[in-house]
């Protein structure tokens, strides 16, 4: 994708010589995505949906968007799947050195620092947009975005993804600080389902997670049981 | 690639300012210059009307299925080149290990020899470990190689096997990412061999039905999609036990002639026949050797 990036007037499309593979066999796959995460007194709460695609055809549509780069510090992928998981695998390995390093378990901002060092350095040839968040004794549940381009700001409320456009009025008119963390849940959980019904790039079920100094928990939501709205 | 549409027109133009004052000398890591040049080149081809010859690709269907015991990989045997079938009976399960094999889709070459470099490197990391290789060992050192060729290897791959955690399944696409699932499908015969995993596919399968519906996805594959055909090649992966079973099903046996177009002696009456024979010397000889060597 990076090669045609830089030659944008080819015109012909010189790759397709074989009528009998399809299009979709080339695209590169794309994580479509709707991703959210949620800051709460004492932790955090994440969700993604499911949906990988590549071109028109979902190649994976049970994905697990939420990945643990350690104990208490979770991320999650949009964009290019193999730049977001080679991504995420390089950090893990850099964050486990560090901490093994400082005997003592790693920050947040640690983490999402590493993710904008990556990003921001290879920032041509990359296609990532990651929302980093998790538990440290220092500052508690923080929620760090890493957009294209390899910005670093840490907000209280992030949503990421092609779905994302969808659910930044719901989002703005529905958060308030000082929610518990069954609220978020809730509140993740609606924002998810509705994005996930407008966008096209996003599906499947949702994954949400919360992350506290006691732990970690995982839910799935399936199809049948996602949020119900008007609409649907 | 399917992105957030709004941000990807923003992020061009920032991404255009922000490359014309850059000028990075050598930042290392891989140079992808000839690759441009070659798209160029094919693009200057095309115009004037000739077109470069095509890599073999293998179309192809691909499947692998996770049942009780182990893994079942599946593959169909056609490789193609252009709109030319180029081996009626080619071989996609590739060994990667004893126990993990990897079909291969794409550009035929790029799957056999990145399969044959994996299964080195696997056999020497198994001889320094002294233990039998893990199918998420193969599936990381898969996937990197593939991203730093940033897609220009195009591999599509279905890794499976068995090992001490279990059977696993990995589906691997030139780019670089990878999805561990208990049913995959690859190439361009995919979708029609997903419709028929979507349908039949139940967790804690027997090695019989579980056989029959690997089967019968390529076979979906094979009869609904030009890019594959032929016979279909199986590979039972179990605890202990492989299973590389060429050809499972002969679908496509190619058939008796039931006429010809040769015509009989004797259908053509001879009227008259005169034999003139040609009395000819030899003048020169020449001999020229061949060096076959």
């Amino acid at each position: 994708m990076a090669a045609t990036a830089l030659m944008p007037n080819l015109g012909l499309n010189v790759c397709a010589n074989s009528d009998l593979v399809p299009d979709w066999t080339d695209q590169e796959v794309s994580t479509g995505t709707t991703i959210m995460a949620v800051e709460y007194d004492g932790g955090v709460v994440i969700g993604a949906d499911s949906r990988t695609t590549t071109g028109a055809y979902i190649a994976n549509r049970v994905t697990d968007k939420l990945t643990p780069i350690h104990d208490r510090i979770f991320c999650c992928r949009s964009g290019s799947a193999a730049d977001t998981q080679a991504i995420a695998d390089v950090v893990t390995y850099q964050l486990g050195f560090h901490s093994i390093e400082l005997d003592e378990p790693p920050l947040v901002e640690t983490a999402a620092n590493l993710f904008k060092a990556s990003c921001y350095r290879y920032r041509e040839e990359l296609t990532a947009g990651i929302l980093v968040a998790g538990w440290d004794r220092r500052k508690g549940g923080q929620v760090y975005s890493v957009p294209i381009g390899g910005m670093l700001v840490r907000q209280p409320v992030s949503v990421g993804g092609s779905g994302s456009s969808y659910i930044y009025g719901f989002m703005d008119s529905n958060y308030k600080p000082g929610l518990s963390r069954e609220q978020c849940l809730e509140l993740t959980a609606a924002a998810l389902s509705l994005a996930m019904e407008r966008d096209g790039s996003s599906g499947g079920v949702i994954r949400l997670a919360s992350i506290s100094e006691e732990g970690l928990e995982r839910r799935v939501i399936l199809g049948n049981q996602l949020p119900r709205f008007f609409t649907r | 690639m399917k992105r957030n549409a709004t941000s990807r027109k923003y992020g061009l133009v920032l991404s255009k300012m922000a490359t014309v004052t850059v000028c990075r000398t050598n930042p290392g890591g891989f140079n992808f210059e000839n690759c441009k040049r070659n798209l160029l080149l094919e693009a200057e081809a095309n115009r004037v009307g000739y077109s470069l010859p095509t890599a073999t690709k293998t179309g192809t269907t691909i499947c692998g299925l996770v049942y009780r015991d182990g893994v079942i990989l599946g593959a169909d045997t056609r490789a193609t080149e252009g709109m030319v079938v180029a081996d009626k009976n080619c071989s996609k399960i590739h060994y990667i290990s004893p126990n993990i094999y990897c079909c291969g889709a794409g550009t035929a070459a790029d799957t056999e020899m990145t399969t044959r470099i994996i299964s080195s490197n696997l056999e020497l990391h198994s001889l320094s470990t002294g233990r039998l290789p893990r199918v998420a060992t193969a599936n990381r050192m898969l996937k990197q190689m593939l991203f730093r060729y940033q897609g220009y290897i195009g591999a599509a791959l279905v890794l499976g096997g068995v090992d001490c955690n279990g059977p696993h399944l990995y589906s691997i696409y030139p780019h670089g990412s990878t999805d561990k699932l208990p049913y995959v499908t690859m190439g361009s015969g995919s979708l029609a061999a997903m419709a028929v995993f979507e349908d039949r596919y139940r967790p804690d399968m027997e090695e019989a039905e579980a056989k029959q519906l690997v089967r019968d996805a390529i076979a979906a594959g094979i009869f609904n999609d030009l890019g594959s055909g032929s016979n279909i090649d199986l590979c039972v992966i179990t605890k202990g036990k492989v299973d590389y079973i060429r050809p499972h099903d002969e679908a496509n046996k190619k058939g008796v002639r039931t006429g010809d177009y040769k015509y009989k002696r004797g259908t053509t009456g001879v009227l008259t026949k005169m034999v003139t024979p040609l009395a000819l010397d030899v003048v020169e000889e020449t001999v020229t050797t061949m060096d076959t060597s």
